[in-house]
C-alpha cells in the first residue's frame, strides 16, 4: 500500500498473518557472471538520509514504546456506521485548542487591570498587527465551542452513547461542560467594558441567588461585597491558569476512556446475529451439563 | 475432577496442622502493630501535613475576602438644602475605591417625608441597584416611579416593588448630616415592609425565612438601627 510507504516503521499497521512479502524470493542465477553495482558513496548517504527520520522515530520509540500505544489508538476499530455526527466531540477540542492558542498570544498584550484592560483591549483592535482577527478568534470561538460542546452532548444523549459501561465519560464530559461555561463566564469580564462589566454584575448575582452558599460564593467571586479591582485579576486568574489546567487534563482522561472503552454503533443499526458457531465436537461438552451433546 | 479438587482443597484448609508463623525481626510477644504499618502511616501522616502546609494557606488567601469587611465610608453629595420631600436629586460617589469610574454608584436622594410616614428631619438615599439582578434603575419623574431597563422591575416612590421580577424593595444608602452638607455612607437592604436589614446581593429575598436561607454576609455592614 502507498500510505504504508509514508508510515513510519513502528507506527505502521501490523501484517496480518498469511499477508505481506515475508517469503525471501531465491537468489539470482546470474549473481556471478553480472553483479549488481556497488552503491556510491553519494547513494549510501542519501539512503542514511532517507531513513533519519525513521531512524529518530525508532530512536524514541525504542526508548518509550509509544508506538503499542498509538498503533492502538490510531488504528482502532470503529463501528459500522460511524458518521459525521461522532466528529463533535473532535470538533470541540480543536475549538478549545484554538482558544488557548489565541488566548496565550492575546495574554501577551492583555493587562489585568481595572485602569488599564479596557485600553490593551482596544490597544489589540486597533494597532497591533492582525490583532483584531486574533481577538475575534478568541472572541467568536468561545460561542463556538460552547455550541459545538452542546451539539456533541446531544449527539452522545441522542445516540444513547452515556449508557453502560461509558457513563464515567459522560460525568467528566458534563464537568467539562460546567468548566467550558465557567471560562465563557470569566473571560466576558476581561475587555472591561460596559456589556461586560453589567453581564458580569448580573452573572454574579445570579449565582448569589442560591440558597445558603450562594451569597458567599458571590463575594467568593468578587474578592467582595462589591465588584472591584481584585474581580478582574481573579476572574483572569481562573480564565487563564486555573480552568485551562482543568479542562487539559479532564479532556486527557475523556479521551482514554473513548479510546479503551471504544465509540457505540448508531442505534438505528440493529445489532447483527453471532455467525453459526462451526460445528465442531467439544471434548468437554456434556460433562459439565452445560454445553449441547455432540452432534458428529 | 473439579469436586475432587474442591475437597481436597477443603480438607487441607480445616486440616492443616499449625505451623509456627515466621516472625519478622524485632517481634515480640504481645506486639499491637507491625513496624511496617507503623512507618507507613507515619509516611502518610507526613505527607498529609506537608499537603496541608501548601493547600490551607492557598485556599486560606483565596477566600478570605468573605470575610473580610473594608473600611466603612462616607461621602458628601451636597448641602441639606439641595434636596426636597417630593422628588429625588440623583448624585454620583464612589462605592469602591480603586478601580475609576467603575467604583461609583448612583443613588437617588430627597428628605424623609412626613406623609409617607418616616421619621422626619432625615435624609433617604435610594440605591440605582436594581434588586433583581443588579441592573441600574433610574427615576422617572412623570410616574413617579424607579423603572429597570433590563428586565421590566418596577418600584414606586419609596423603593417598594410594583411590579415586574425584583425580589424586594430597592436597597438604600445610610445618611447623616455634617456640616451643613448630607453624606452617604454604607449600603443595607429593606425588607418588604422597608426594615432596614443587611446588605444583600440583589436577586436575594429579605425578611421571615429568607434571612436563614440568604444568611448575611461577613463583608458587609450592619444595617442602621431604627
Amino acid at each position: 500500500m502507498k500510505l504504508d510507504s509514508l508510515i513510519p516503521a513502528p507506527l505502521r499497521k501490523p501484517v496480518k498473518p498469511g499477508e505481506g512479502n515475508g517469503a525471501k524470493g531465491a537468489a539470482p542465477a546470474d549473481l556471478k557472471t553480472a553483479p549488481p553495482e556497488r552503491p556510491s558513496d553519494a547513494k549510501k548517504l542519501a539512503d542514511r538520509a532517507a531513513q533519519a527520520p525513521v531512524d529518530v522515530l525508532a530512536w524514541v520509540d525504542q526508548r518509550t514504546a509509544a508506538s503499542g500505544f498509538l498503533t492502538g489508538m490510531l488504528f482502532r476499530k470503529v463501528p459500522k456506521g460511524t458518521n459525521w455526527f461522532y466528529t463533535l466531540g473532535s470538533a470541540t477540542m480543536i475549538a478549545f485548542v484554538s482558544q488557548a492558542i489565541t488566548g496565550v498570544f492575546l495574554a501577551m498584550f492583555y493587562t489585568p487591570s481595572t485602569t488599564q484592560a479596557y485600553r490593551s483591549i482596544s490597544h489589540i483592535n486597533n494597532e497591533v498587527f492582525l490583532g483584531q482577527l486574533v481577538h475575534g478568534m478568541h472572541k467568536w470561538g468561545s460561542s463556538l465551542m460552547v455550541i459545538l460542546i452542546f451539539l456533541h452532548m446531544g449527539r452522545t444523549f441522542f445516540f444513547g452513547a452515556y449508557k453502560y459501561p461509558r457513563e464515567l465519560n459522560w460525568v467528566i464530559g458534563v464537568v467539562l461542560l460546567i468548566l467550558t461555561m465557567t471560562m465563557a463566564f470569566t473571560g466576558y469580564l476581561l475587555p472591561f467594558d460596559q456589556r461586560s462589566f453589567w453581564a458580569s454584575v448580573v452573572g454574579i448575582n445570579i449565582n448569589g441567588t442560591g440558597p445558603v452558599i450562594g451569597p458567599y460564593l458571590s463575594d467568593f467571586l468578587r474578592a467582595g461585597p462589591e465588584l472591584g479591582a481584585t474581580t478582574l485579576s481573579r476572574f483572569y486568574a481562573i480564565h487563564m491558569l486555573l480552568v485551562p489546567g482543568a479542562i487539559i487534563a479532564l479532556i486527557g482522561a475523556h479521551l482514554y476512556l473513548v479510546v479503551k472503552l471504544g465509540t457505540t454503533a448508531p442505534p438505528w443499526l440493529k445489532a447483527e446475529k453471532p455467525k453459526a458457531a462451526a460445528p465442531v465436537a467439544r471434548l468437554d461438552a456434556g460433562a459439565d451439563g452445560n454445553g449441547a451433546a455432540p452432534t458428529s | 475432577m473439579s469436586d475432587g479438587a474442591d475437597k481436597q482443597n477443603g480438607a487441607e484448609a480445616t486440616g492443616r496442622p499449625e505451623r509456627p508463623q515466621p516472625q519478622p525481626p524485632g517481634y515480640f510477644e504481645g506486639e499491637s502493630i507491625t513496624r511496617r504499618r507503623a512507618f507507613e502511616g507515619a509516611v502518610h501522616g507526613l505527607g498529609g501535613l506537608a499537603a496541608a502546609g501548601i493547600v490551607l494557606p492557598a485556599v486560606g488567601f483565596a477566600v478570605a475576602p468573605i470575610f473580610h469587611r473594608g473600611k466603612e465610608r462616607w461621602e458628601a453629595v451636597g448641602p441639606t438644602g439641595d434636596f426636597v420631600e417630593d422628588t429625588y436629586r440623583q448624585v454620583v460617589f464612589t462605592e469602591t475605591e480603586g478601580i475609576g469610574d467603575a467604583g461609583k454608584t448612583t443613588a437617588y436622594v430627597r428628605r424623609s417625608s412626613k406623609e409617607l410616614g418616616e421619621e422626619p428631619g432625615r435624609f433617604v438615599a435610594v440605591s440605582n441597584r436594581c434588586a433583581h439582578l443588579g441592573c441600574p434603575v433610574r427615576f422617572v419623574e412623570a410616574a413617579g416611579n424607579f423603572i429597570c431597563p433590563c428586565h421590566g422591575g418596577v418600584y414606586d416612590f419609596q423603593g417598594k416593588r410594583i411590579g415586574g421580577p425584583p425580589v424586594r424593595p430597592l436597597d438604600q444608602f445610610q445618611t447623616r448630616v455634617r456640616g451643613g452638607q448630607v453624606e452617604v455612607g454604607p449600603r443595607f437592604s429593606v425588607t418588604s415592609q422597608l426594615e432596614p436589614v443587611r446588605a444583600r446581593d440583589p436577586g436575594e429575598f429579605t425578611g421571615g425565612i429568607w434571612e436563614y436561607l440568604y444568611p448575611p454576609r461577613p463583608s458587609t455592614f450592619p444595617p442602621p438601627s431604627s
